[in-house]
């Protein structure tokens, strides 16, 4: 394909948060930069842009993925949750509480991407040990929390959610 | 005290865990901005011949090309802290001299156009001969990087201090050793990010970006940019995604933007990527160290000497050759050594340039220095704990004047050591060795002693200067850091702060302070940690490093605090006609003490102050607005002999840990790390913890994984994170942390700083145990890190040795 293809814009519609999102995008527009910047979800952080970090990762139809490391319109049709969709009537989701109470986070730059692969673990149902939530979490780099507070944090929604299915 | 000193929650956290932190790229606070993208340089060492940008500026959204030499014509040099002639631009202007320099700046619509863009730019290059290495570079025949130095050494310096000839006449033993430390950064996972707005008809450049200080180098970028101070306006975003000393590098950048903007005439945003963060943001020192101790047969250090160079990169950039003196006062650590010879040598090299990071410059000089404690004791045939405990300083010499003239201001060494041995069973440690070694099982145990010093004192600096050279000038001390507490016409309470915390909880803390002095609810308080330069309560030394704000700032908000608490009190005692030592303030307001009867809500005083001076006492002042500034008397300018304190606080930090190395694969398996902190008195436990952790890990990479890695060509390797390996929540080991608290007699809250004491130590602690976990095999640790094949061939390369 040359330059000028890869630059006519695509017409997309997505579900987001549980709200209808219609936009026109460039086939190689990262579905990363497509939530930061058409859709103006600024929670959604990049820090690689190239699948390591983590702090990107958002719900595709239920599943953990890094938004870098998809184009925007490979997203059509699709349901995503961002890290602004998980309070509910204005009340916290049980891990936005937790990690507050566990001291999961200090800079808040890689929170959101580990919440919401820590939703997909909690929604699935299973009854991780503490080994399978720091495997989890080796997809996500923080360098501020040395990770404590954060398995804690997820250690403790599971316990308390007894990992039933991720309800608030 | 209510709320200092409690594990309270942190009001940064809401916003924080719902997608509404407020950072750098969220950030679009002018119309028609245009996105910035870099052309780096592929070369270590090359002259500029040409550069061809007709073609990207004809590419369709593309409004400007700007290449070294329009930059130039626009600059000065950054200055620095030395005497060598160095020039130092934001982008390369004859030469590039690392890989990933800047060369060339594309701005267009947006950042996809603008990369694009850059590889329509050409750029012919004479390719010239690169140094990589820290010894390479000493060598007088090695191709110089700054003709007009004429050396690739850029600072260098003697210090001798007590008897250090006698001291070594009179040793039963010396011990030679040399040690390399890695070049290490901290990777905060948000990069870098600018916004830069040039106005012409004030002729004033206003920059946001994630910038943390410290403010002295608002006086470097505005002597590049040829502006007055006040027409420099650096805004920082509300939050930062972390920095760890790192992004006080952003500031070329930010110099380099503010200069693309006024070529281009638009607004500009450049957000750095990945790959750029590693090859060309920032990072610590490589160092090379030669040590040298006398020492009696009984484990008594007579004297030290230490040869130091580090490696600055291809630029000396302010604060280096800072990383040198950072620990100069603190240079024979925990423990009693008067007689000490110091030579500080800072070298450049085809490496991308340095600056501060977590623990700036106690890692590369703690790994040396509790390296020896270990080498002394196994030489000697001494436990290591009686080498320790010998040298180590008592509570009864508190405060103590070190050799190079820092003064420990409280402590209590052996009290954390014993609290240290009280969790590990030694001796049956010690016997389970033994018989692991017989059977193929090598376990080590292995500590270090770190003084942490906090709240850097300006004048040590100009350390790198002689007293000749530093006499010429005007002398440099002290930490200030100012703070605002405001309270409005309705009774809100707002604190301004301008420490610019990067994620340590500032807010939280600033909050506690204020609501214990002034009797409420820290909800009820907001604190405003964006700093702006035309706006905000700042000095030279303002901003976040040297773990100044538990010292520091948090000082400077307690006097700000106070000083409102005192004009509430000032305007209660006129209305409640008692005297000032009888007025108590809590439960948001001022009472009558015994007779609580007698009473007025602080609302009410706050009302008076704005709605009614008239009613206000004489002399006193409309409105309640008070700024304090604060520093310590104890961070004087070096004097002509080179004595200086060179931090206000020094904490203390005792670490064991125990390992074990699997000798057919070089991996090492740490199984327990337990660290004794003494920071003085804990302003919120809860962050604390959150910091010691933090620190940890980041000395724990340091240790294990990571490093910025170059060829023997210059060639940088380690470019993404797939190269550069960060510790993961699966290489954390299981970690106690454990506190005693000697409260610095400095500071009106009794706090010290933390957050770097495990940088320092994890690398040489965890070197320690592997050293004595390899001891059947006459293994000396002396490189890090303690990847699996740099262990194995250190097994391997030696001949076993029987036990």
């Amino acid at each position: 394909m040359s330059i000028q293809s890869l630059k006519e814009k695509v017409k997309i519609s997505l579900l987001v948060n549980g709200r209808e999102v219609e936009g026109e995008t460039e086939p190689r527009k990262l579905l990363s930069d497509f939530i930061r910047e058409d859709i103006g979800l600024t929670g959604t952080h990049v820090g690689c842009e190239h699948g390591v970090c983590g702090s990107c990762t958002v719900l595709f139809n239920g599943k953990a993925v890094r938004s870098c490391l998809m184009f925007a319109v490979q997203a059509n049709g699709s349901t995503i949750q961002t890290v602004e969709g998980l309070a509910k009537d204005g009340e916290q989701h049980l891990l936005q509480k937790l990690f507050t109470e566990c001291h999961g986070l200090q800079c808040g730059f890689c929170t959101p991407g580990i919440l919401m692969s820590s939703v997909e673990l909690l929604n699935s149902g299973k009854k991780p040990t503490r080994r399978e939530i720091e495997e989890m979490l080796s997809g996500h780099l923080c360098r501020c929390t040395g990770y404590k507070g954060v398995i804690e944090a997820i250690e403790s929604a599971c316990r308390t959610n007894e990992c039933k299915g991720g309800e608030n | 005290m209510t709320y200092i000193g409690k594990p309270l929650k942190r009001i940064e956290d809401a916003r924080l865990v719902s997608g509404e932190g407020t950072f750098i790229d969220d950030l679009s606070p002018l119309p028609n901005i245009h996105y910035a993208a870099i052309l780096r340089s592929p070369h270590a060492h090359a002259r500029i011949i040409q550069i061809h940008t007709e073609e990207a500026e004809k590419l369709s959204g593309v409004i400007g090309v700007v290449t070294g030499k329009q930059v130039a014509a626009l600059t000065r040099p950054f200055p620095v802290g030395v005497k060598v002639p160095v020039k130092y631009y934001p982008i390369a202007v004859e030469k590039v001299r690392f890989v990933g320099e800047a060369v060339a700046v594309v701005v267009a619509k947006n950042r996809y156009i603008a990369e694009d863009a850059l590889s329509l730019i050409k750029v012919e290059y004479e390719a010239l001969t690169p140094v990589v290495n820290i010894e390479d570079a000493l060598s007088a025949e090695s191709s110089v990087l700054h003709e007009e130095v004429g050396s690739n050494v850029v600072n260098h310096r003697i210090f001798r201090y007590g008897n250090i000839d006698e001291a070594f006449k009179n040793a039963d033993h010396v011990i030679n050793k040399k040690f390399t430390f890695p070049k290490v950064s901290a990777t905060p996972v948000e990069n870098y990010g600018v916004i830069a707005n040039y106005t012409k008809s004030e002729g004033s450049y206003t920059i946001w970006s994630n910038f943390h200080g410290p403010f002295t180098l608002h006086s470097v970028m505005t002597a590049a940019l040829k502006v007055p101070s006040n027409r420099l306006r650096i805004i920082t975003p509300k939050d930062i995604g972390g920095s760890y000393g790192i992004k006080s590098g952003v500031f070329p950048y930010m110099v380099l933007m503010g200069v693309v903007s006024r070529i281009v005439n638009v607004p500009v945003k450049w957000t750095e990527d990945r790959q750029e963060h590693l090859m060309a943001s920032s990072s610590g020192t490589d160092r090379v160290t030669w040590i040298e101790a006398a020492v009696k047969k009984d484990g008594t250090i007579l004297g030290l000497k230490m040869k130091y160079a580090d490696n600055v990169g291809g630029y000396i950039r302010a604060p280096e050759p800072a990383c040198l003196y950072r620990t100069h006062s603190n240079s024979t650590g925990a423990y009693r050594i008067q007689n000490v010879e110091i030579e500080a040598i800072a070298v450049v090299t085809n490496k991308s340039p340095t600056g501060l990071i977590r623990g700036y410059g106690g890692p590369q000089h703690y790994f040396p220095l509790e390296r020896m404690i270990q080498i002394i004791s196994n030489e000697l045939d001494l436990d290591i704990l009686e080498v320790i405990k010998k040298n180590l300083l008592t509570k009864e010499e508190f405060p103590y004047q070190t050799a190079s003239g820092g003064i420990y201001d409280s402590g209590d060494y052996h009290k954390a050591l014993n609290l240290a041995l009280e969790s590990i069973d030694y001796e049956e440690f010690k016997a389970k060795q033994k018989e692991g070694w017989k059977n193929g099982k090598y376990l080590g145990l292995g500590f270090a002693c770190i003084v942490e010093p906090s709240g850097s004192n300006m004048g040590y600096v100009t350390l790198a200067l002689t007293p000749e050279e530093r006499a010429k000038s005007l002398p440099k001390s002290g930490c200030s850091e100012g703070a605002t507490v405001t309270i409005d016409p309705q009774g809100g309470i707002t604190v301004r702060i301008s420490t610019v915390p990067t994620g340590q909880g500032h807010e939280t803390v600033a909050a506690q302070i204020v609501a214990d002095a002034l009797g409420v609810d820290p909800a009820m308080i907001r604190v405003v940690a964006e700093l702006d330069t035309l706006t905000s309560p700042w000095s030279v030394a303002s901003g976040s490093y040297s773990s100044r704000f538990a010292p520091i700032g948090s000082s400077a908000v307690y006097q700000a605090a106070h000083k409102v608490k005192r004009k509430l009190l000032e305007i209660a005692k006129n209305h409640l006609n008692t005297a000032m030592d009888k007025l108590v303030i809590g439960d948001g307001k001022v009472s009558v003490k015994n007779d609580p009867e007698k009473s007025i809500s602080i609302k009410r005083l706050v009302g008076l102050a704005h709605w009614n001076p008239e009613g206000l006492p004489n002399g006193l002042e409309p409105g309640i607005h008070e700024s304090a500034f604060f520093t310590l008397p104890a961070a004087k300018s070096p004097n002509e002999l080179d004595l200086v304190n060179g931090s206000v606080t020094y904490g203390f930090v005792f670490d064991a840990v125990q390992v074990e190395v699997d000798i057919d694969t070089g991996e090492v398996k740490i199984l327990n790390y337990t660290t004794i902190h003494d920071a003085g008195s804990l302003l919120n436990p809860n962050i604390v913890e959150g910091q010691i952790m933090g620190g940890l890990a980041h000395g724990l990479g340091a240790a294990m994984y990571e490093e910025l890695a170059y060829d023997e060509r210059g060639q940088f390797l380690t470019g993404s994170f797939m190269d550069y390996l960060c510790p993961t929540a699966t290489e954390i080991p299981k970690v106690t942390i454990k506190h005693i608290e000697t409260p610095s007699p400095l500071t009106p809250l009794g706090a010290k700083g933390l957050g770097e004491g495990n940088t320092m130590s994890a690398p040489v602690v965890i070197a320690n145990a592997v050293t004595d976990a390899l001891k059947p095999f006459n293994v000396s640790i002396d490189q890090l890190p303690l990847t699996p094949d740099r262990v194995w061939s250190k097994i391997h390369h030696q001949n076993a040795v029987k036990i």
